[in-house]
């Protein structure tokens, strides 16, 4: 168990992207097609990518939209990930940042509207916005500026569900792609907060400072939520490339010894803490253990938690956040969901239980018109994996933690709406 | 340049219909909902996916031409 002592914190990272400062220096103007097609270049030199959980590369997308007539952008704050907080830390304390990358993208892809989401649930974000939206007013010359408060529901952030959101519909993931046909109809750039705040500052600083952090592959800072069985839980920016065990270091070093990290969020995997303790926060070191860095989002549990008893509750939780659209989600996540409680209640059941979800989860995976059926299916088979040991303890009708408070928090259900 | 089946899934009612004219590349989930190949489809079968397509009661197959890159953003 040496592997799992805890370490003096580090060193804190100089912030970028929740330092007040880096909103200070201006914008460039961007009215000609030279100066647009140099800011992009950067960005694509930058090695940008999604910070909502997607990773797609960010100059591919802005150039994607750009190609489109009157685009839109959408700056997406949703995170609808419940126990995920950085988008709202970002929003509450650097708003104007927000702003500044949500305004830049749309002069580079040429739009004149530019709407920024948060929760609905996020009132502190709401009203950052709101007063920052205020304070700029006669700033952000040709951009009119927006702010929303989207519906609090775990898909209602998926792209395709604001954008119908937006168009006047429900909350819930669509077919159509938004780069193509979006918000009216128009093509759509949809950017998380933290993508667009990075391309702010890309945008005053150059692609070279931003890669004077991070590794070659995944350059600069990330805002991470970590959570569970550390001293001081929250939010803080690191270095992307910092090992897993200087990352909790920073939040004032575990309280307990962890048996497993669930990384990325709802949507991400299980991994014991022993494979992953000492590998660097990069989602090509994450990748042999079947994870990335998602909505990166740590989740340290505890020895004397239950692995699967906590997975039982999540997954119970993203089938009933379904949005009852693909017969397969629908229908196969509560499937699931049964199966898996069974499993983890340790009843006689057990051994079908398995047997069940052998059966359950490739008909489910990759289906459906968003990624849930698929996030829901990689959580409950990381947790097989990693918590396979207690699996068979379960089977024969023992719990190690029927009692225990839990680790992964799940909202109240059934009190959100869809628009 | 190939032929792919595709499926969309929020107009799709689990009809089943298309699972048996066209079982070579489609069968049903438990829960009667068509789980499409993604292999292409071959000239041998091109009159029963055109046939499937055609008779689905919700409209929710089509055929795609696809390139052996993705699309941006393609929905499964």
């Amino acid at each position: 168990m040496s592997a799992l002592t805890v370490r003096e914190p580090q060193l804190a990272l100089e912030p970028r992207l929740l330092s007040r400062t880096s909103c200070a220096a201006p914008l460039p103007a961007l009215s000609r097609a030279r100066e647009r097609e140099h800011l992009l270049a950067e960005i694509e030199a930058s090695g940008l990518t999604g910070r909502g959980g997607g990773g797609f590369p960010t100059a591919t997308k802005l150039r994607a939209v750009a190609l489109g007539r009157s685009p839109i952008v959408v700056a997406n704050g949703t995170e609808g990930e419940p126990a995920s907080s950085k988008d709202k830390v970002l929003i509450a304390a650097n708003p104007h940042l927000v702003i500044d990358g949500a305004v830049t993208a749309a002069r580079l892809v040429g739009a004149t509207d530019v709407v920024i989401a948060a929760g609905r649930a996020d009132g502190r974000g709401i009203a950052a916005l709101e007063h920052a939206v205020a304070e700029r007013r006669g700033f952000d010359q040709g951009i009119a500026l927006g702010v929303v408060a989207a519906p609090d529901r775990f898909v209602a952030g998926e792209e395709k569900a604001l954008v119908n959101w937006l168009n006047g519909g429900q909350a819930k993931p669509t077919v159509d792609r938004p780069f193509e046909r979006g918000v009216r109809g128009r093509p759509t750039l949809v950017q998380n907060v933290e993508t667009l705040a990075n391309l702010a500052l890309i945008a005053r600083h150059g692609a070279d400072w931003f890669r004077e952090l991070g590794t070659p592959q995944e350059p600069g800072s990330a805002l991470v939520t970590v959570r569970g069985a550390v001293r001081a839980p929250g939010v803080a920016e690191i270095e992307l490339g910092t090992t897993l065990r200087d990352v909790l270091a920073g939040f004032g070093g575990l309280t307990a010894i962890p048996q497993a990290f669930l990384l990325g969020g709802y949507f991400g995997t299980w991994v014991s803490a022993r494979d992953a303790l000492d590998l660097p926060f990069t989602n090509e070191s994450l990748r042999p253990l079947g994870a990335s860095l998602g909505a990166r989002l740590v989740i340290a549990l505890p020895q004397d938690a239950c692995g699967l008893a906590e997975t039982a509750r999540v997954v119970r939780y993203l089938g009933r956040e379904s949005a009852g659209q693909c017969g397969s989600c629908y229908f196969g996540l509560p499937a699931i969901a049964t199966a898996f409680e069974m499993l983890a209640g340790g009843t006689a059941d057990a051994p079908q239980a398995l047997e069940r979800l052998s059966r359950l989860v490739p008909q489910v995976e990759g289906r459906g018109a968003c990624s849930l059926p698929t996030g829901a299916t990689r959580l409950v088979t990381s947790a097989l994996r990693v918590f396979a040991h207690e699996v068979d303890g379960h089977r024969a009708g023992r719990c190690c933690a029927p009692r225990r408070p839990a680790v992964l928090p799940v909202p109240d259900l059934h009190e959100h709406e869809w628009s | 340049m190939s032929r792919h089946i595709r499926v969309n899934p929020i107009l799709c009612d689990g009809f089943g219909q298309c699972a048996e004219l066209l079982p070579e590349l489609i069968e049903l989930d438990e829960w009667g909902y068509p789980i499409v190949s993604e292999a292409p489809v071959p000239a041998s079968l091109e009159a029963e996916a055109r046939q499937a397509i055609a008779l689905c009661p919700r409209l929710a197959l089509t055929l795609e031409r696809r390139r052996a890159a993705q699309p941006l953003g393609a929905a499964r």
